[in-house]
């Protein structure tokens, strides 16, 4: 258990973020530039640019943590780093 | 469904189908990086047994919110109203806490592959012949059913033809799981519950937003036809079928809480094989806790959408004033989408909805595919090779098992609740299943013959007051029949165990260490901690602890 390394490209939570944070920034442009009939629809309320900021953040908090809090592997011989 | 295509069809744009095809891209991504860590049968089948609990405990609820539970239990929020939070706070929570608490350490501990697995060692071969068919039939029946639901709503929403739906998903589920195995599953279980959760909740704000927020909705569903007891969740006369408030909140407590959710979350293998993915004891007991917390707050935006759409849509409206029947009450969150969101966040919403289809339908084949391998295959038909043929093995059954899923589809077009029609296969196998494995786990004496006794019988059981509920012997309506079903089912289970362990002969104490709670040392049932497991906060008991008081405030607040 002494010895430690650090996990791969693949964190799951690099993952999530990405996937979030680019549907975040979607979302965000649409709510920039939409024209205010669309805007009705959703009962005057933006949802895409409202909905696409809380996309943005969550991303970055999510990357906030995979930095702060790394994947760390046992390096044992018999086992292969799972991720 | 052809008649609603004009009602549901949404106004889906190329910016939709391309945040549809960016999740793809990425599902596919996962299984593809997963595979590099497959390098054995217990790789591909358990992950190794090397997750992180956060990581399992979000799989293990995702891979119940499969669209028939989100779809389900919207329509049940726009039927029922607020009675329906019982299938989680009643339901659900509990009888995770007390898989996590107290029947995890012998799933985790004797290092079983499968809860079949276990019944074998418990009580030996008929029992794990039993379990492993009945659970592998199951499996495949489910997974048939969220593939065509699939398939009906992307026909509905964007008019694609069904069998292209159909075969373009099992394709892409296929593709992952047998790449990546187990591994690829819970990835994507957990980027799936945080996509539904990004396509639900603005849904939900939007929702609340258009009714006047929550004192809207208290007005509006206080005026509708349901009335001012559709808002809150005790006694739920409507949703047990029963008139007397009592007999309701009985039936309730004991058919949907005890009986019904405890058979489903602490045997089912689907939620029990996220939880023995995990890296350790301590990680496995975590998983289903850890879900917990999640999982109390899903009714708020599945349950308050469907409940929304029941006073802000009109075709809905109708259908609850009894004047209208046009659309039904499981299209009420398709309804809602198409009212509100925009081009955009509308994209999201649908892939949220078929990546809930995915889960349900991933999570069915992974755990089918372990059983049929581990328990079946390798068990009774070829023994003894290598791990490697087992390996491919599981690969092939996945492809066998999505073409009998495509084929089963068919059965479930027949019912028009989807919740009754899963209810009801819950409460043949699973009622019967509880019964013997709690029995098994802390009465020593129980035998081999009176475990798969009891599992047929009560499994019988649990059939035949469906036939007479069908046939209108028993008239409940409302989820009561399959409350009532899986309640006799488990009474007759443990009367007739306890009758023939009495007359057969029980297994040696030595042969029970580790799978009876009286026979086990302490300190095989509880974890020495390891790295990462420190901190109050991980201490599996505070932490059920903390979940269960939640739990309580939540039904004293919306009771």
């Amino acid at each position: 258990m002494a010895d430690k390394q650090k996990a791969g490209a693949f964190d799951i939570r690099v993952v999530i973020a990405a996937l979030i944070g680019v549907y975040g920034l979607v979302l965000t442009i649409l709510g920039i530039i939409a024209d205010p009939a669309e805007v009705a629809k959703a009962d005057g309320l933006n949802i895409n640019l409202w909905g696409g900021i809380g996309m943005l953040v969550f991303a970055a908090l999510f990357v906030l943590w995979s930095r702060l809090r790394p994947i760390v592997v046992p390096a044992d011989p018999d086992k292969t780093p799972a991720d | 469904m052809l008649a609603q295509e004009s009602v549901l069809r949404l106004d889906a744009q190329a910016i939709d189908y391309i945040i549809i095809a960016l999740y793809f891209v990425f599902v596919l991504g996962i299984g593809y990086l997963a595979k590099r860590a497959v390098s054995n049968s217990l790789d591909f089948f358990l992950s190794g047994r090397s997750l992180p609990a956060w990581v399992t405990g979000l799989a293990f609820i995702s891979a119940n919110l499969g669209a028939i539970e989100i779809m389900g239990m919207s329509a049940n929020g726009a039927q029922y109203g607020m009675p329906t939070v019982h299938y989680f706070w009643i339901g659900a929570i509990p009888a995770m806490l007390f898989l996590g608490v107290v029947m995890m350490p012998f799933y985790y501990g004797s290092k079983v592959r499968s809860v079949p697995e276990f019944m074998l060692r418990r009580f030996g071969k008929p029992a794990h012949l039993v379990n492993a068919i009945s659970f592998a039939l199951a499996q495949v029946l489910i997974a048939g059913v969220n593939l065509f639901l699939l398939a009906t709503i992307v026909n509905v929403l964007l008019g694609w033809p069904i069998w292209i739906s159909t075969v373009v998903a099992a394709l892409i589920v296929l593709s992952y799981i047998t790449l990546g195995g187990l591994s690829a599953a819970i990835y994507n279980e957990v980027l799936q519950f945080f996509v539904i959760v990004a396509a639900l909740l603005p849904l939900t704000l939007v929702g609340l937003h258009k009714v006047g927020g929550w004192q809207g909705l208290v007005d509006k569903v206080s005026a509708g036809p349901g009335g001012a007891e559709q808002l809150s969740a005790w006694p739920g006369n409507e949703l047990s079928g029963f008139t007397n408030s009592t007999l309701s909140v009985i039936g309730l407590v004991f058919g949907l809480g005890f009986v019904l959710s405890f058979g489903y979350w602490t045997t089912n293998f689907v939620e029990v094989q996220r939880a023995m993915a995990s890296k350790n004891m301590s990680a496995a007991r975590r998983t289903p806790i850890i879900g917990s917390f999640p999982k109390m707050f899903v009714p708020f935006i599945v349950i308050i959408p469907g409940m929304i759409a029941a006073v802000a849509v009109p075709e809905l409206q109708a259908v609850k004033a009894g004047t209208g029947s046009e659309v039904t009450y499981n299209d009420a969150l398709l309804l809602l989408m198409r009212d509100l969101l925009p081009n955009g966040m509308l994209g999201l919403a649908i892939t949220g909805l078929l990546a809930s289809f995915m889960a349900g339908m991933a999570a069915n084949l992974s755990s089918f595919n372990t059983v049929m391998t581990y328990d079946l295959i390798e068990r009774y038909v070829i023994k003894d090779r290598s791990d490697d043929f087992y390996l491919r093995t599981g690969r092939w059954v996945t492809v066998i098992g999505t073409l009998v899923a495509i084929g089963t589809a068919a059965i479930a077009a027949g019912y028009s609740n989807l919740m009754d029609y899963l209810q009801q296969l819950f409460s043949f196998f699973n009622a019967p299943l509880f019964a013997t494995f709690i029995l098994g786990m802390f009465w020593k004496r129980m035998t081999a013959t009176a475990g798969w006794v009891g599992l047929v019988s009560g499994t019988a059981t649990a059939v035949v007051v469906f036939v007479l509920s069908e046939t209108g012997v028993i008239d409940l309506p409302g989820q009561g029949a399959s409350f009532v079903g899986a309640g006799a089912a488990f009474v007759v289970d443990i009367l007739l165990s306890v009758v023939i362990s009495l007359m057969t002969r029980p297994k040696t104490d030595e042969e029970l260490k580790g799978l009876v709670y009286s026979l086990t040392p302490k300190a095989d049932r509880t974890e020495a901690a390891q790295e990462g497991d420190h901190g109050w906060y991980r201490k599996p008991t505070l932490l059920a602890g903390i979940s269960l008081a939640m739990v309580v405030v939540l039904n004293i607040v919306f009771g």
